[in-house]
């Protein structure tokens, strides 16, 4: 494993910002958030969120994807219990959280950096509070050093193949 | 025994089922036979290296099976729960399968024995102890002696999932992504489960690439979530994933611990009762939420 992969100096884990993907309903928590854009309430900045039509159609895959491209933390939102626009959408999701939720603090993984939340279209100060809450819990947490060297990054290893190369080339043409 | 050969023989004889699937003495010890002639049904046998869940076969996708006809097939309590799944699922139709129950008193945790064992608590399969199903209910006969119930083991796998729910976070990691590094994504757990029988995998899919192919640890970690997350609330607990799994990871472990999860947030248990929904899928106005915010 390359030492460029990932720098784990304690210099590079004190400036640590904490890089957090959340995955939100289209009707409620997007609209929330976006309430709470519009409001300008100020808020922590390191939060990239994918909407989705529906918290019933996120699969626990996308959190693990989040992960395995770099995300220290996850929220997932959606509309309150009785609010979804399909229903019950938010009501299947409840239910494959609280397994996913359970199990991977059974795998080991720090339930610091799972957040879910139900966040209306008229919550936007809720939306910031359980945004800087998410934060400060993934802060606290640290990166997810675990989970990336679970893999080499292939921009890694192809920085090694490509020094190879290089090396080779210039061995043939001495 | 004679019990099982002589339903299977008159089965066949009558045209009751076209085919009887169950288990033969073989050069290895017990294995899966499928027996269309009624002269052959004296093969069959029923005893403690019998730890096959031969329900894998009821699997509609698998043409080779359902072109034989109408089937009979022998099954433990485990597999009848695997068959209650299906139904559940509408996989197969109860009127296709004619169900041969097998009072069973426990299996070998290692099978391929020319003998059958006695069980004691070192020989005999962990997931066997505790169970709830050893005479299975949906079946359409029952057969053989009444059995004992299976000896407790050295360490139950409840004892194991909660020395491992003792350990702090770190180590849990520690032990899973060792565990999970080893596998070679061979997917033998996925094809002898009987429950796995999406047309397409999510695992074989490659756009979107969900599951990265290859065999480094990020990978398996992403693999063996999914397997598990798909068996939450259907996983028979059968333990035939762990049995086939070449390089050893301890597949039973994960699966009780998501029994553990269903049974503790949505009180439920997993039967051979095919009208009673599985739990994903299904929902409650008032499940628990307090990991919500």
């Amino acid at each position: 494993m390359s030492e460029t992969m990932v720098k784990r100096t304690p210099a590079a884990d004190e400036a640590f910002e904490p890089r957090i993907t959340a995955f939100v309903c289209n009707w409620c928590t997007y609209t929330g958030a976006d309430l709470a854009g519009t409001s300008r309430l100020q808020m922590a900045s390191n939060v990239r969120i994918i909407r989705l039509p529906c918290t019933g159609r996120i699969d626990p895959l996308f959190i693990i994807k989040a992960f395995e491209r770099g995300a220290d933390g996850v929220i997932v939102s959606g509309c309150h219990p009785a609010d979804c626009h399909y229903n019950s959408g938010n009501y299947h999701a409840r239910r494959r959280f609280a397994v996913f939720y359970d199990f991977l603090q059974f795998l080991g993984v720090d339930p610091r950096r799972l957040t879910f939340s139900w966040v209306s279209a008229s919550e936007g100060a809720k939306w910031r509070d359980v945004v800087n809450e998410a934060v400060s819990n993934v802060r606290a947490a640290g990166p997810f050093h675990a989970y990336r060297a679970l893999a080499p990054d292939p921009p890694a290893v192809v920085d090694e193949i490509d020094a190879l190369l290089a090396a080779a080339e210039e061995g043939e043409g001495a | 025994m004679n019990e099982l050969r002589d339903l299977a023989r008159q089965l066949l004889t009558d045209g009751t089922v076209r085919v009887i699937i169950g288990w033969e003495d073989g050069r290895r010890g017990a294995r899966p036979v499928f027996i269309t002639d009624p002269a052959d049904a004296d093969k069959l046998i029923f005893d403690t290296r019998c730890a096959h869940n031969l329900v894998t076969y009821l699997d509609p996708r698998r043409d080779d099976v359902v072109n034989l006809g109408r089937i009979g097939i022998v099954v433990k309590g485990c597999d009848a729960k695997a068959v209650a799944g299906l139904l559940r699922e509408a996989q197969v139709a109860r009127d296709d399968v004619v169900l041969i129950g097998v009072r069973c008193g426990g299996v070998l945790e290692e099978a391929e024995l020319r003998e059958a064992l006695e069980l004691n608590a070192d020989n005999v399969a962990p997931r066997c102890y505790g169970c709830d199903n050893r005479e299975p209910a949906l079946v359409d006969y029952l057969v053989g002696e009444a059995q004992p119930e299976p000896p407790r083991p050295t360490m139950t796998i409840d004892e194991r999932v909660a020395a491992l729910d003792e350990l702090p976070l770190e180590e849990r990691w520690a032990f899973w992504s060792e565990q999970f590094s080893k596998c070679v994504r061979c997917y033998a757990c996925r094809q002898v489960c009987p429950l796995c029988v999406c047309e397409l995998c999510v695992a074989d899919k490659t756009r979107p690439q969900w599951i990265e192919p290859a065999a480094h640890a990020r990978g398996n970690v992403s693999w063996n979530i999914t397997r598990a997350l798909h068996l939450a609330g259907r996983c028979v607990g059968c333990g035939e994933c762990e049995r086939f799994c070449p390089v050893g990871i301890p597949l039973t472990l994960v699966n009780r611990k998501l029994q553990e999860i269903v049974a503790q947030r949505f009180d439920y248990v997993v039967s051979d009762d095919p009208e009673k929904p599985a739990p994903i899928g299904d929902f409650r106005l008032d499940d628990q939420q307090e990991f919500i915010k």
